[in-house]
């Protein structure tokens, strides 16, 4: 078991795309769907550069939100819950060239193309210079059955998370 | 300000749920998914009202919503990438549903603007982030490549064909006329082989610098040129650098060969050459500007190579070299034209008009079908007049395959994607003719 609630590990493992909002300078939610990567204590997505205008926004504000809504994007079944998950985000780009490649195998489980295309980096280099945003969570909103016209359930997500499990359930 | 009627369809036919997104409290976005329909009419998206979420999503509140697809492929990952974020204010309904009135809209549909064109229109985001990931670290941040594959991208070294196949030919001929050299053969093929790479690298600098290739988005495998620079792998002094070196080094064999087999006549043929390959794209003449590039590129891979290498062998010219030499050059002018094809609105935004450019869509195919036809005449009359040998009628094997081409064209003319097999066919084209050629002058030199 990881740091985060079994459930919510299993639809983060298996969900292929997410809602990831970051806010601007002015306050104002960006929200672009991206692939969710987990290593059982912190949830990562990475960014081209081509791209590259919300690794700038985390970097004024670390503020961010993840959400799982899409219950049929998955390679299995369909995903039993639908998650929002609040927390702080860093970007690790100081080598957008190979920085990110650590969690490679992990998008390559979710994409497997992108093993193909990896390989042929030539053809698209600026797709390949890219930035690791890691996300440590805060707080998780869970709606069961992805049911949204019924409250979620909220659980706060203890401050020292490398604590397998730390946290409390509300809502 | 609003968005258009079409975002608010797309929305409508395209998406199974919305995520409302709202600032919550300590200033963490809080996301929530809603079924939605769309009221087009009245140009809002209606939403059911989230439980539990009623004291963040106030009446007159701005919100984010965002529609988000895609199609698993269990083997691949997915395809059917489509999104639409919209910004504006949140109302009640009469009936207790939010209504929102998008005011602002971001979206990509990659069956309607393609991947890689996706990552064209963003280039000028890449170096903006660097630029300031530079500053921040202290250090110059690039974008890299290893270096084989740098030198492979930044030279263009696969379109190489075009110079093989008449340097062998030429050589093939003299073979055939008396006798030949495998060094200065080699040693042919090397010279040239650095004036085309030289060209290729001289082009983008001049491409780079005269707009054509930052303006064109739609670049392919083999239109839109190397875009190493525009892509800020390599410098533009540096790559005038690698295209002065190759420059130097043909140019030095060039004159060694010369020295070796008869000064002048190579001489003047090598000046024409490397003159050509430079005013093809560089000022004041720029050649591919004025509607001439696909002649001098024609002439440059046509007489020019095949006669030279001909003449380093026999020391002497020959009209069976110049005969066979013509359809070689007018296959690979034809390399060019339809390479252009896809960059015709972008070269024409540059001031680069080429012939596709100044003609209309069934002028270029006419074009193309008149040129081929010339190619395989003067191949067929060549044979029947006995200046070429009788083998080399096979290389008319290839006309299915212009056929082809020709079909590609037509169909694929206004999508630059779709017209990629299309122009690898037509190099293909080329270089199976030219070896066909070769090949029916080996025959006719072994019966």
């Amino acid at each position: 078991m990881g740091a985060l609630p079994e459930p919510v590990e299993k639809v983060l493992n298996e969900a292929l795309v997410c809602e990831f909002t970051v806010v601007s300078r002015e306050g104002r939610p960006i929200t672009h769907p991206m692939i969710p990567l987990y290593d059982g204590d912190v949830i990562y997505l990475h960014s081209s550069i081509l791209f590259s205008k919300k690794l700038e926004h985390i970097r004024a504000n670390p503020k961010v939100s993840i959400a799982i809504t899409d219950q049929g994007a998955t390679h299995g079944e369909p995903l039993p819950l639908r998650v929002t998950i609040q927390g702080d985000a860093t970007v690790h780009d100081e080598d957008p060239h190979h920085t990110w490649e650590r969690i490679l195998p992990r998008w390559i489980a979710k994409e497997p193309i992108v093993e193909k295309f990896y390989k042929m980096r030539v053809a698209l280099p600026l797709f390949w210079e890219r930035g690791l945003i890691e996300v440590i969570p805060r707080r998780i909103f869970v709606w069961d059955e992805g049911r949204t016209d019924r409250p979620p359930r909220v659980h706060e997500v203890a401050p020292q998370l490398a604590a397998p499990g730390g946290g409390s359930e509300t809502g | 300000m609003g968005v258009r009627p079409q975002v608010l369809e797309g929305i409508g036919a395209g998406y199974s749920h919305a995520v409302i997104v709202v600032l919550g409290d300590q200033g963490y976005p809080v996301s929530v998914a809603t079924a939605f329909e769309v009221d087009v009419a009245r140009g809002v998206v209606r939403l059911d009202p989230p439980a539990g979420m009623e004291a963040m999503l106030l009446e007159g509140r701005d919100v984010n919503v965002i529609f988000s697809h895609i199609r698993p492929l269990p083997e691949a990952g997915y395809d059917e990438r489509r999104y639409v974020s919209v910004w504006g204010p949140l109302d009640r309904g009469t009936d207790g549903r939010l209504e929102l009135t998008p005011e602002e809209s971001q979206s990509w549909d990659e069956s309607k603007v393609p991947f890689f064109q996706y990552s064209e229109i963003t280039v000028p985001q890449a170096h903006r982030y660097l630029d300031a990931l530079s500053g921040r670290l202290g250090r110059r941040v690039r974008p890299r490549l290893a270096f084989f594959w740098l030198a492979l991208r930044t030279t263009r070294a696969p379109f190489l064909t075009a110079t093989v196949i008449p340097v062998l030919l030429g050589v093939v001929a003299a073979a055939r006329a008396g006798g030949w050299s495998l060094g200065l053969a080699a040693l042919t093929l090397v010279g040239a082989a650095f004036i085309h790479l030289a060209l290729n690298v001289a082009n983008d600098v001049f491409d780079t610098m005269s707009g054509a290739d930052p303006a064109n988005t739609r670049p392919t495998q083999f239109s839109g040129g190397s875009r190493v620079i525009h892509y800020g792998l390599v410098s533009l002094p540096g790559a005038a650098m690698v295209s002065a070196a190759f420059y130097l080094g043909g140019i030095a064999i060039g004159l060694y060969l010369a020295w070796l087999r008869g000064f002048w006549p190579l001489f003047w043929l090598g000046v024409a050459g490397v003159i050509i390959s430079l005013v093809y794209t560089a000022p004041p003449l720029r050649l591919v500007h004025r509607g001439v590039g696909e002649i001098a590129v024609g002439l440059g891979f046509g007489p020019i190579m095949l006669l030279g290498s001909y003449y380093v062998q026999a020391q002497r010219f020959s009209l069976e070299a110049l005969w066979l030499s013509l359809p070689v050059g007018i296959l690979i002018a034809l390399v060019l034209y339809v390479n252009e094809i896809p960059d015709r609105e972008s070269d024409a935004e540059a001031g680069k008009r080429t012939l596709p450019v100044r003609w209309s869509k069934e002028a270029v195919i006419r074009g193309f079908v008149w040129s081929t036809a010339a190619a395989y005449a003067l191949i067929g009359m060549g044979a029947a007049l006995r200046i070429l040998p009788w083998p080399t009628l096979i290389a008319l094997a290839t006309i299915p395959l212009a056929v082809r081409v020709t079909r590609g064209i037509r169909e694929s003319y206004e999508d630059p994607y779709a017209l990629m097999p299309t122009m690898a066919a037509n190099i293909k084209l080329h270089l199976f003719t030219g070896l066909l050629l070769f090949a029916g002058y080996l025959v006719s030199i072994a019966i």
